[in-house]
């Protein structure tokens, strides 16, 4: 499976203008700038420490950036009141690193507790069938009253992705989504998320510094290097750049492809 | 020497701002329950939840601590009682004994390092795992969820576990009197509490309210905002107890001054 064609040519469902966050003198982000459009799969790839996961909070206000603009849904989500803006995350999921499952509830729990705050999502099919449907989805249907401490890494990813999709948001961040998981079960996340984007529509933002996700999943990949936007192009172009910033990201992958030759 | 002095100087400095920055947070975490405590919308399960897990687990703990308490002090008071010729009076004086000190302070305490430290250790394990950031991307105020729910609950379970101490400690008593002489356990219970006044009842019974807030504020200021890592847990959970001990003890001498003004006790 690949990643499904983006609409461009329509209003960015994400944009950020010229994004900056420092924490004391370290400054991680240095005028970021994204538009992310309907339909598309936009990897972000960067070192660890290059401020991937601060981007990413900032685009939901779980950071509060220094400056610049953020635009979810044509809203410019900094300047939104508390209300405005949890009616604005209910339309953008998040796909923690660590599954961040909440431990002293079951899967089906897990599940209903956002169900149980915003209950228009799930008028018409019923809670109890919704929770049933996404697990479904992910293929955990047998999961549902297992305690998340009984979960492997890959089934709590999965339950969190259930848990993100349940109230049917337009967008999806991924935080690392495959990090910790063996290839194989990386392999089926990533499958899984091509999946789930195919039968929902979904526009995904992943955040990753693993080069098989982003090789899969990407329409565009775009190089966070030194706190801006370094470099930005399809998987193919970027793996041909003779940028050495650029490169050094794809040695690894590029050496792995000629030894197989 | 002086280079020495400047460093003193420096480090007490830097502890005291340390100190009151902390002072100012606590504060503001404080106000922030209060504003929130009583608006909607209101995790009305989670709070009968929470009264279970804080109220019921912490009763075994509590009443065994009380019963254990009272038949130190009686045992303790006999001595002195009986060369004053006074060992009728023990059921007036270890009523009045714990009722207004013995029973709120040592319960509060009690409260303080089991429910104190696992509501550090709770948020802060919630926090370190990203669990509180995924309540609140899902458009649910975590605050609500887990801070207002837990506060109002040790509020409204610390009277109810300071009264089960008080009169199973005033059952301790009875037991070790019983053991000495012919004493019918209505006679004691009606000794001890026509010897109580209402100043005796009323600031004790209100200034264990205070003893929930603070417990449950601390404990879940320090879990909140717990740094991450594994070892931010443990340090909420133990800091918890240390600043909710302290506090305690703050609180329980205001209100003795406040009682005193108003009843003269």
């Amino acid at each position: 499976m690949t990643a499904r064609q983006p609409q461009h040519g329509q209003e960015p469902l994400i944009e950020i203008r010229n994004l900056t966050k420092a924490f004391g003198d370290n400054q991680v982000l240095r005028g970021f700038n994204l538009q992310l459009f309907a339909g598309e799969n936009v990897v972000i790839l960067g070192k660890s420490g290059s401020g991937k996961s601060v981007l990413i909070k900032c685009l939901i206000r779980l950071m509060e950036p220094d400056g610049g603009d953020i635009q979810v849904l044509g809203k410019s989500i900094l300047g939104l009141d508390q209300g405005a803006l949890d009616r604005v995350r209910t339309e953008v999921g998040f796909l923690f690193q660590g599954s961040a499952l909440y431990d002293s509830m079951t899967v089906r729990e897990n599940l209903r507790f956002p169900l149980r705050r915003h209950p228009e999502r799930a008028q018409g099919v019923g809670e109890e069938q919704l929770i049933l449907a996404s697990l479904r989805s992910v293929g955990l249907e047998h999961a549902i009253d297992l305690m998340p401490a009984e979960l492997s890494g890959g089934m709590k990813r999965r339950v969190a992705l259930a848990r993100t999709l349940i109230l049917k948001p337009r967008i999806i961040l991924y935080d690392e989504p495959t990090t910790g998981l063996d290839p194989i079960t990386a392999n089926e996340i990533i499958q899984l998320m091509l999946k789930l984007q195919e039968e929902l529509g979904t526009t995904a933002l992943i955040i990753t510094h693993d080069m098989d996700c982003a090789r899969v999943i990407s329409n565009r990949v775009i190089i966070l290097y030194d706190g801006i936007n370094y470099a930005e192009g399809t998987y193919a172009d970027l793996s041909r750049s003779e940028d050495p910033k650029v490169r050094a990201f794809f040695k690894d992958v590029n050496q792995r492809h000629h030894a197989s030759i | 020497m002086l280079a020495a002095v400047r460093k003193s100087v420096g480090e007490v400095s830097s502890s005291l701002t340390g100190l009151l920055g902390e002072i100012g947070r606590l504060s503001a975490f404080t106000g922030r329950f209060l504003r929130s405590a009583l608006s909607r919308p209101f995790e009305g399960r989670e709070l009968i939840y929470q009264c279970y897990a804080i109220g019921y687990h912490s009763l075994f703990l509590v009443v065994a601590t009380g019963f254990i308490m009272g038949l130190v002090l009686t045992l303790q008071l006999r001595p002195t009682m009986t060369d004053f010729g006074a060992v009728s009076f023990m059921p007036d004086m270890v009523g009045i004994a714990f009722v207004r000190e013995i029973g709120p302070m040592v319960t509060a305490l009690i409260c303080a390092g089991k429910i104190g430290s696992g509501i550090g250790a709770e948020l802060g394990s919630m926090r370190v795992t990203e669990q509180i950031d995924a309540m609140e991307v899902s458009g649910t105020n975590p605050f609500r969820f887990l801070v207002v729910t837990r506060v109002w609950a040790c509020i409204l379970m610390l009277p109810l576990l300071v009264i089960a101490a008080d009169a199973v400690g005033l059952l301790g008593s009875y037991f070790i009197e019983s053991t000495r002489g012919q004493v019918s356990l209505a006679l004691y219970f009606n000794r001890a509490f026509s010897a109580m006044a209402m100043g005796d009842i009323i600031p004790a019974t209100v200034k264990t309210f205070f003893f929930g807030l603070v417990i449950g504020v601390v404990g879940c200021y320090r879990g909140y905002y717990s740094n991450k890592g594994t070892a931010g847990v443990g340090i909420a959970a133990n800091s918890a107890v240390v600043i909710s001990s302290l506090l305690l003890f703050l609180v329980d001498f205001i209100a003795v001054l406040i009682a005193d003004i108003f009843y003269e006790i």
